[in-house]
């Protein structure tokens, strides 16, 4: 009789601890989409918080600096007053120029030998060394830039300053080589066979099939990377701030000593800049013009890809 | 007149085979032009450096001599950053794709965050310094401390963990989802013990090599403010810190030509860092990943 009670009673208490435990689950199984959701709002929040603070720290700036005298003027030097971004746009520009006048043809030739001269065989060991490339921090392409690459160009070119642009924007070039060089191989490989052979049974030479089929077909994605590869230029950093100087100039000369929108960022942020000094929100507004022009460059990138993508 | 014309046809079909291979080793020059000045590169930084790389370079704090200088509150420091910046990281973007994956409608609102991830992937890494000095420096009023660093870089590598995990994610067939939602497992329990442990591998090289990037940001940390020089290793959240890039750019900048052996030195180190940690990636890679 007591042991059936017992039982009785243990029976109970497992529906009683399944149902706990149903509940445990169900709250879980609620909870659990919301945390996730919390996480991917973060990322939205991050790009709000970039935009909040870049807009906020420059209407501070424009209220001590005139919006004509940014823009308009060619003249930057925040420690004497004067705040023309101008030079440092064409600093920006310069260096974007150089670094794509390099990277274009090696990373396209690149693309063009993986893709469709290499062997498999030669593929896989030549692709991932290059992305090795990409891998290199910044600092160590800027000490490259200035120990190595700055004095053979000074053996060539006599009277090559120390801190130039030809340099810092040839060696730009050369980081962002494998990423239009592995984005492009990518559009290319994307190309079906059916195609090649097409051209290669009317008597096509390989080359003539790559440049007549294979880059017409992979276009918008050739010319994305090369959009990505502008922004990346644009962006970088640690290249231009260690190897092309600190001389803001309204220069095309590549010999010449320049500053560009990210190497001022730096500059003001381990200066003596003192917090709410009208140099500490010129880094805010150099860095909104930054982030403009990359922002451009990433959605031209993206609206080309969705834009003209061929499919088969 | 017919053995002419097809002269010239054999001629020009000639000068286009010829054009064809000329090109071909044109293409492969261009191609090891990149792989060439790698090795340069690689071969400059080890003469250049290998003389000052030694034990004490490597157990001893900054000086004032170039003989003297360690690089240990530079290694100590990016250690320390990447242990807070790694589960950050990999929590919020793993947590971030799973939602995207598993859960999200496929709605306008899901599609604006998948583009936002990937226009935040291309934002300049200097952008995001000017971020954390906003937030975490000043308006948080962490200042220029380790903490104010990791977020900033776990915000900066985020992006690359969300793509990352995606695709693994999305590699995972849904037989297996199928499967165990029929066993009577529910949607959690179905990915905590089916979908995630399949995707891990792809998750974990991913995530190494988005912390491996983080490892030689320079930009963000120097605008967020780690120090240059520091004669200690952090001890708490709130420590001043510093980062091998930090120093390494610190000593590339000064004038004394000496100084550049440091940096040298300090980049040995940084690269053998790097190094293993992408052989690590590639490893698990290998490994781990099968295809279904």
């Amino acid at each position: 009789m007591e042991s059936t009670t017992n039982q009785a009673k243990s029976v109970q208490l497992m529906i009683q601890q399944n149902k706990q435990k149903r509940n445990v689950r169900k709250t879980t199984e609620s909870l659990i989409p919301t945390f996730l959701l919390i996480s991917a709002v973060i990322s939205v929040l991050t790009t709000v918080g970039i935009f909040f603070t870049l807009l906020r720290e420059s209407i501070v700036f424009f209220s001590e600096v005139s919006f004509a005298e940014f823009f308009l003027s060619a003249h930057w030097s925040p420690w004497t007053g004067s705040f023309g971004v101008l030079s440092l746009i064409a600093g920006t520009l310069l260096i974007t120029l150089i670094a794509i006048a390099v990277a274009l043809p090696l990373g396209f030739a690149s693309a063009v030998y993986l893709s469709e001269y290499a062997t498999p065989r030669t593929r896989k060991v030549i692709k991932p060394v290059l992305e090795v490339l990409a891998g290199i921090p910044t600092v160590v392409y800027g000490f490259f830039a200035l120990t190595f690459v700055t004095p053979i160009l000074q053996s060539l070119i006599p009277g090559l300053l120390v801190f130039n642009a030809l340099s810092a924007g040839i060696v730009v070039g050369i980081m962002i080589v494998p990423m239009i060089a592995s984005l492009s191989e990518d559009a290319m490989n994307a190309v079906p066979n059916s195609l090649r052979e097409g051209a290669l049974a009317m008597g096509a030479t390989k080359l003539e099939t790559t440049f007549k089929v294979v880059v017409p077909a992979a276009l918008s994605g050739i010319v994305a990377s090369v959009v990505l590869g502008i922004s990346r230029a644009i962006g970088e950093t640690m290249i231009v701030t260690i190897a092309a100087g600190a001389s803001p100039n309204l220069t095309f000369n590549p010999l010449e000593s320049i500053q560009t929108l990210t190497s001022f960022i730096v500059q003001g942020a381990t200066g003596d800049t003192s917090f709410g000094s009208t140099i500490y929100y010129s880094i805010y507004a150099v860095g909104m013009t930054l982030f403009v022009f990359t922002f451009a460059m990433n959605l031209l990138s993206q609206y080309i890809v969705r834009k003209f993508k061929e499919d088969y | 007149m017919a053995s002419k014309e097809t002269a010239s046809t054999a001629k020009r079909i000639k000068g286009r085979v010829t054009l064809n291979k000329g090109l071909k080793y044109l293409f492969l020059v261009a191609t090891l032009v990149g792989l060439v000045f790698l090795a340069l590169l690689i071969y400059r930084v080890l003469t250049q450096g290998i003389g000052y790389l030694n034990f004490d370079f490597l157990t001893s704090f900054p000086a004032p001599f170039p003989e003297e200088a360690g690089f240990l509150a530079g290694i100590m420091g990016s250690v320390f950053l990447m242990l807070l910046t790694a589960p950050i990281a990999v929590i919020l973007g793993v947590s971030t794709a799973l939602y995207l994956e598993e859960y999200a409608a496929k709605n306008r609102f899901t599609r604006f965050i998948q583009v936002n991830v990937q226009n935040l992937a291309g934002v300049p890494s200097i952008v995001f310094g000017l971020l954390g000095l906003t937030f975490f420096v000043y308006l948080f009023g962490m200042g220029y401390t380790l903490i104010a660093g990791a977020l900033t870089m776990s915000l900066l590598i985020l992006p690359v963990i969300v793509v990352a995990s995606q695709e693994a994610i999305r590699a995972v067939p849904n037989d297996l989802r199928e499967a165990s939602t029929g066993m009577g497992a529910s949607k959690w329990q179905t990915i905590w013990t089916i979908v995630l442990p399949a995707s891990v591998p792809g998750i974990l090289t991913g995530s190494i090599l988005a912390l491996s990037r983080a490892i030689g940001e320079t930009a963000p940390l120097i605008v967020v403010g780690a120090a240059t020089t520091i004669y200690s290793i952090p001890d708490s959240l709130f420590a001043n810190y510093t980062a091998m890039p930090i120093q390494i750019y610190s000593w590339i900048i000064r004038p004394q030509p000496e100084w550049q052996f440091v940096a040298g030195a300090g980049i040995i180190v940084l690269l053998v860092i790097l190094l293993a940690m992408n052989a690590i990636a590639v490893w698990i890679r290998n490994k781990f990943q099968h295809r279904y």
